[in-house]
């Protein structure tokens, strides 16, 4: 279990990145934490001519506010991630969630923007960027464009990136008040990929006894990251009870279509979809009352 | 640098304190680096996708998948494996000697992973419940033991961390 020959490219610069990535195009891969790629490359899954290694283009990593929101450039490590006091703050349930990604060992290489391009149906961040109706951030030697999550994850392991289109960052909007978010998933062991898994966020109405809008997104239910729409629908202006969050949870049964596999029944993920979204609801808007969970 | 038509490059990295400079192909991975340009081969390797564990090193006192690096990405870091943890041939460290005490190994084929993500997780959390304990090392598959006697391990390494500081 050896990689195939490559041609290995450090560049410093952002610039040189796409220039190299423009020239190379499907003859290369980005190397970003190497976390998918590597084992891919071990078992020869994958053969490209050439690797472009991002690890020193430092205009890539770092956290910092924009627009109203959080940006992240794409090389920032998912440990790190995990440590910045303003993505707990700011985006609490991204810090829920990048806690699930893997094993410390595997986050520590990991990478935002590594795990948003590989967009596998399973992984935590795609689902929490698509939950905050978040956006990534491509470069080509074109130019630059913005694309919501919504259109960015496209099917199992395809996105909206061209070959020679490079994500720079991925960008969290700002809550809105009286919101609060919660992230649950159900893996056979923790940091294993989820059976299936789910980011909820409650926005209370002004008086806190109503939902003002509710938004669900699962992983691992199907070929990408999906919202619940109808679900979400539906709870628009509902009273913030428990039997609210137990109709939620039995409409997202009949609403999703998990498919069978090695790891879980169509029928299992279905039932736990359904169980975690009724608590997930339920934390969320407990940690909106709080205050908590913006 | 070329050898019958084989791009090769020089890295430099200091590995367990101690400066390196080899001439190596880029698809090496640093986990062979290690074992067959080294010979070090205290870092095992199990399943070379990144499921075991058994290779983890420390790259700048981080927990990291020897199988899931290339040597050439090691250039100008520092990485630490098994064969730096104790001072000297009879005087091992604190995890090691708990390993012993607590028998936290059968085989030992998972312990050289085990010692350095426990190593950087109680550098970070030096006094952890057996519950982080058991997150620490969700990422290391071990055959034999059953888990039980390496979380043991574990507290107690922690326990004599404690007491040396
Ligand atoms: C044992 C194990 C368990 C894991 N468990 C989980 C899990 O539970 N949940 C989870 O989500 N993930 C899991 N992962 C995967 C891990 O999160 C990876 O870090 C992630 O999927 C890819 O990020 P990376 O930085 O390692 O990217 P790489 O592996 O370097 O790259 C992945 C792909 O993205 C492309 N790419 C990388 N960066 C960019 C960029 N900036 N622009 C365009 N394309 C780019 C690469 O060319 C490649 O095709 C696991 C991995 C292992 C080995
Ligand atoms: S050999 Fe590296 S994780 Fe198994
Ligand atoms: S002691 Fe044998 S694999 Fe852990």
């Amino acid at each position: 279990m050896k990689p195939a020959r490559f041609v290995y490219h450090a560049p410093t610069t952002l610039e040189a990145t796409v220039q190299l990535l423009a020239e190379l195009n499907v003859e290369a891969k980005l190397l970003a934490g190497g976390q998918s790629l590597i084992p891919m490359l071990n078992m020869r899954l994958v053969r490209p001519g050439h690797l472009i290694d991002l690890q020193h283009v430092s205009e890539l990593a770092g956290i910092h506010e924009r627009d109203g929101g959080i940006a992240i450039g794409a090389m920032t490590r998912q440990r790190q991630v995990e440590r910045s006091p303003l993505v707990a703050e700011r985006i609490p349930l991204l810090a829920e969630a990048v806690r699930h990604v893997g094993h410390l060992p595997i986050r520590t290489r990991g990478t935002i923007g590594g795990s948003i391009a590989h967009a596998d149906p399973a992984a935590e961040l795609p689902g929490v960027l698509l939950a905050l109706d978040g956006t990534v951030h491509l470069v080509s030697v074109k130019g630059e464009r913005t694309v919501a999550a919504r259109d960015f994850f496209v099917d199992i392991l395809t996105t909206a990136a061209e070959p020679d289109e490079l994500v720079r960052e991925v960008w969290f909007p700002r809550l809105p008040e009286r919101s609060g978010s919660a992230w649950l998933e159900v893996a056979r062991r923790h940091g294993d990929y989820a059976l299936v898994g789910i980011g909820a966020v409650v926005t209370l109405a002004d008086d806190g006894q109503a939902v003002a809008e509710a938004r669900l997104c699962f992983i691992s239910v199907a070929a990408r990251p999906v919202r619940a729409t109808q679900v979400e629908a539906a709870l628009r202006g509902a009273p913030v009870t428990p039997a609210t969050w137990r109709q939620a949870g039995a409409l997202v049964q009949e609403e999703l279509d998990p498919p069978a596999d090695l790891h879980a029944s169509a029928h299992y993920r279905r039932y736990v979809a359904g169980v975690l979204a009724e608590r997930a609801l339920e934390l969320a808007a407990r940690r909106a009352q709080e205050g908590a969970g913006r | 640098m070329s050898t019958n038509g084989v791009e090769r490059k020089r890295i430099r990295l200091t590995v367990n304190g101690a400066p390196v400079e080899r001439e190596v192909e880029a698809r090496l991975l640093l986990s062979d680096f290690l074992r067959h340009e080294l010979g070090l081969t205290g870092t095992h390797v199990g399943c070379e996708h990144g499921v075991c564990g058994a290779c983890t090193v420390l790259v700048d006192g981080e927990p990291a998948r020897s199988c899931l690096m290339f040597a050439i990405q090691a250039d100008g870091h520092i990485v630490e494996t098994v064969e730096g943890l104790a001072a000297s041939d009879d005087a091992l460290h604190p995890l090691q000697r708990a390993f012993w005490e607590k028998h936290g190994l059968q085989c030992g084929y998972c312990t050289p992973g085990m010692l350095m993500v426990l190593k950087a997780f109680l550098a970070e959390n030096p006094n952890p419940t057996e519950g982080e304990v058991r997150e620490a090392i969700s990422g290391n598959l071990c055959r034999c033991t059953g888990y039980q006697n390496i979380v043991e391990a574990a507290l107690e390494a922690a326990r004599l961390l404690r007491q040396h500081s």
